[in-house]
């Protein structure tokens, strides 16, 4: 019997690690495709933020911080990493609490800590700002590039370019956010989404779960992951996430501006807002020519479709930021897909 | 040669040492200027003869930060690590001798620390410090202390070990990996919720000679170090000439070490050790080879004559992919 093929995407980076890892689409059924989608944060991240956060990176008596992925992401002219070789402080952190303290540290120097991340890393931010208030310091910033999943995972199906029958969804952000915005998934679209851990044989199961559902016509949402997920998800950090951060329109890469889709600060905060401390101006941004992040991490084509892939864009000398993230698509490929 | 103009420009990066790709590019580079036969074997240590003697001989720096980490510490790290590279070579190691570079600043009694230390882990290897040096360079030249520490030692094993790996041999390992690696990760970073986490530092000399004297057919012996168990095994095939296949499930990775790589998006198989070794033994000494390198040691894999130059991994799900040296260091992952 002939059946049509079905395509899911797997919406996180580390479940694109795992795939990868593990070499599972190689023990799939023809017809069943897994795409990547928009669930590295280092990734969707706008050039133009990149940009505006090498623009405060050269600011005077500016220590500038954020995580290891983010160095080498080029922007349009450059990296955190060249800025670093050319004598400006730019620092790796392995959270946001970190740089707080670099700016206890150094109560002369302004501290900015360039912050990417989806539901799961941003409360943990929230918790540093609100700290930060606590405690009176004054020199310490945030250039806020967090991302909402739901709104992108909405533009995805709106735009269905990349034909989409169903989600693996991010295990960690679901911890925060529960199962219920897929809800709305399933409601507006009728596909299916569930929610899984990262084992090879979660992963295994998540998609057995979905097929079974695309093929009895009946999306709904499933959590896999019940050792780690509850429907309701964890009240107590969207609630600490909503006293620091509201929802606005953010760009992404691949998928453009979309509304309520980034954080931005609330008025209470908006003294740890760095875009409010430093109007840098940032020129318009350059994509690099023949790069296809914004295509790979919308599922529309694989990094073997990218002429750079491999060639002119390695690990070792990345041009797009699917190959620098240690969950980027491309390095994924890279590293296990050979 | 060396083409000097073709790399211009270039400077060295961090990941020029992290014993991946790029190092042995490095190195490569760095080694056409002295060749010579001795050089050319790429071993852990020399093997040099001085009139009727087969003596190995090696060198390590250790730059490691923080200087003291659950399970060890700079000190026991420079004389285990030089102690190993001998022990890979077959040979017994006598005499070390120990470089000091100081930070301006240091305090004197954490470098007495240090040297209560090396004294420990000297006597625990059965070696003696014969000679060293101290230099002092004003602050900010270097982290705190760097030592260096070279071996030297009489090669006792009759065969020649460290030259290839053979096509039909076993591979083992000795314990689990990773364990170093995650060790300092979580000191460097003041993760003190990880207390079961402990570095694997140890010399190794003890199991090789025991391995040695249960077989005659052992025909590769190499420490697992910077760029973890992936990057030992290209070493492997790279000197060797053959292919390795190895077993994903077979691989021995402690569960505390497991979760926190889940938990950071680390691949246990490249995370450094400091007392794993990995050894490719004729097959029919594998049984015994195993119970002499330890209760923890496993059978991992197997040397084969074909896809030279390639390790594969069969995966948990029963795929088998390749599995390249380390290119960049990993990072923890963001969510």
């Amino acid at each position: 019997m002939k059946r049509d093929p079905i395509r899911l995407m797997e919406v996180c980076g580390t479940h694109t690690m795992a795939i990868a890892q593990a070499g599972i689409k190689k023990v799939l059924p023809v017809g069943i495709t897994l795409l990547s989608g928009p669930g590295c944060p280092v990734c969707v991240t706008a050039a133009r933020d990149i940009d505006r956060a090498l623009a405060i990176g050269r600011q005077r008596d500016v220590i500038m911080t954020t995580f290891g992925d983010m160095m080498r992401v080029p922007g349009s002219g450059g990296t955190f990493q060249d800025l670093k070789k050319e004598g400006y402080d730019i620092r790796v952190v392995y959270s946001c609490l970190d740089a707080l303290e670099i700016a206890r540290r150094h109560p002369r120097k302004e501290v900015v800590f360039m912050g990417v991340g989806f539901e799961t890393t941003s409360p943990t931010i929230a918790a540093t700002v609100r700290r930060a208030r606590k405690e009176g310091v004054r020199n310490f910033s945030v250039l806020s590039c967090f991302k909402l999943i739901f709104p992108a995972l909405e533009a995805l199906l709106v735009s269905d370019a990349a034909r989409i029958d169903g989600f693996i969804c991010p295990g960690h952000v679901s911890v925060i956010t529960g199962s219920r915005p897929y809800e709305s998934i399933v409601r507006r679209f009728g596909k299916p989404c569930v929610i899984t851990g990262f084992e090879p044989s979660d992963i295994l199961k998540g998609i057995g779960t979905l097929i079974r559902a695309h093929c009895a016509r009946r999306p709904r949402v499933v959590i896999e992951y019940k050792r780690a997920v509850r429907p309701e998800g964890n009240r107590r950090a969207r609630a600490l996430l909503d006293t620091v951060f509201e929802a606005t329109t953010a760009e992404w890469r691949g998928l453009g501006v979309l509304k309520k889709s980034g954080l931005a600060f609330r008025r209470a905060f908006r003294d740890f807002d760095a875009v409010r401390r430093w109007p840098v101006r940032v020129p318009a941004s350059r994509m690099p020519a023949g790069c296809l992040c914004g295509q790979v991490l919308c599922g529309v084509k694989t990094p073997t479709d990218c002429r750079l892939f491999g060639k002119k864009c390695t690990p070792e000398h990345p041009v797009g930021p699917c190959m620098v993230s240690s969950e980027g698509t491309c390095a994924a490929f890279y590293r296990y897909g050979r | 040669m060396v083409r000097e103009g073709r790399t211009r420009g270039e400077r060295i990066t961090l990941a020029h040492g992290n014993g991946g790709r790029l190092m042995h590019a490095l190195v490569d580079r760095l080694a056409a200027h002295f060749t010579n036969p001795i050089l050319e074997e790429r071993a852990d240590a020399a093997e040099v003869r001085v009139g009727g003697a087969r003596l190995a001989f090696t060198t390590d720096s250790y730059v490691v930060d923080p200087l003291f980490f659950p399970g060890g510490d700079i000190g026991s790290l420079a004389v285990f690590g030089t102690v190993n590279d001998l022990a890979m070579k077959g040979a017994r190691p006598l005499f070390l001798s120990l470089g000091l570079i100081c930070e301006e600043g240091l305090p004197m009694l954490l470098l007495d620390r240090v040297a209560r230390s090396i004294k420990k882990a000297a006597r625990r290897a059965g070696v003696r410090i014969v000679t060293g040096d101290i230099k002092v360079v004003e602050k900010g030249a270097a982290q705190k202390l760097f030592i260096n520490t070279s071996g030297i030692g009489p090669i006792t094993y009759a065969g020649r070990l460290g030259v290839r790996a053979h096509p039909g041999d076993v591979l083992l390992i000795n314990g689990g990996i990773a364990e170093h690696g995650m060790a300092i990760f979580q000191a460097r970073n003041k993760m003190g919720f990880l207390a079961d986490i402990k570095s694997d530092c140890a010399p190794l000399d003890g199991a090789v000679r025991r391995c040695l004297a249960r077989s005659k057919r052992i025909h590769f012996l190499r420490d697992v170090t910077r760029g973890g168990l992936a990057t030992t095994l290209n070493e492997i095939v790279r000197v060797s000439a053959v292919g390795v296949e190895i077993r994903e499930k077979d691989i021995p990775v402690r569960p505390a070490v497991k979760k926190m790589c889940d938990v950071l998006g680390f691949d246990p198989l490249y995370l450094p050790s400091e007392g794993r070794f990995v050894c490719c033994v004729d097959g029919r000494d594998g049984g015994s080879v195993k119970a002499a390198m330890g209760p923890r040691a496993r059978v991992i894999g197997r040397v084969v004559g074909g896809h030279r130059g390639e390790v594969h991994l069969l995966t948990r799900v029963g795929v088998g992919r390749l599995l390249p040296m380390l290119e960049q260091d990993q990072l923890p992952r963001i969510c």
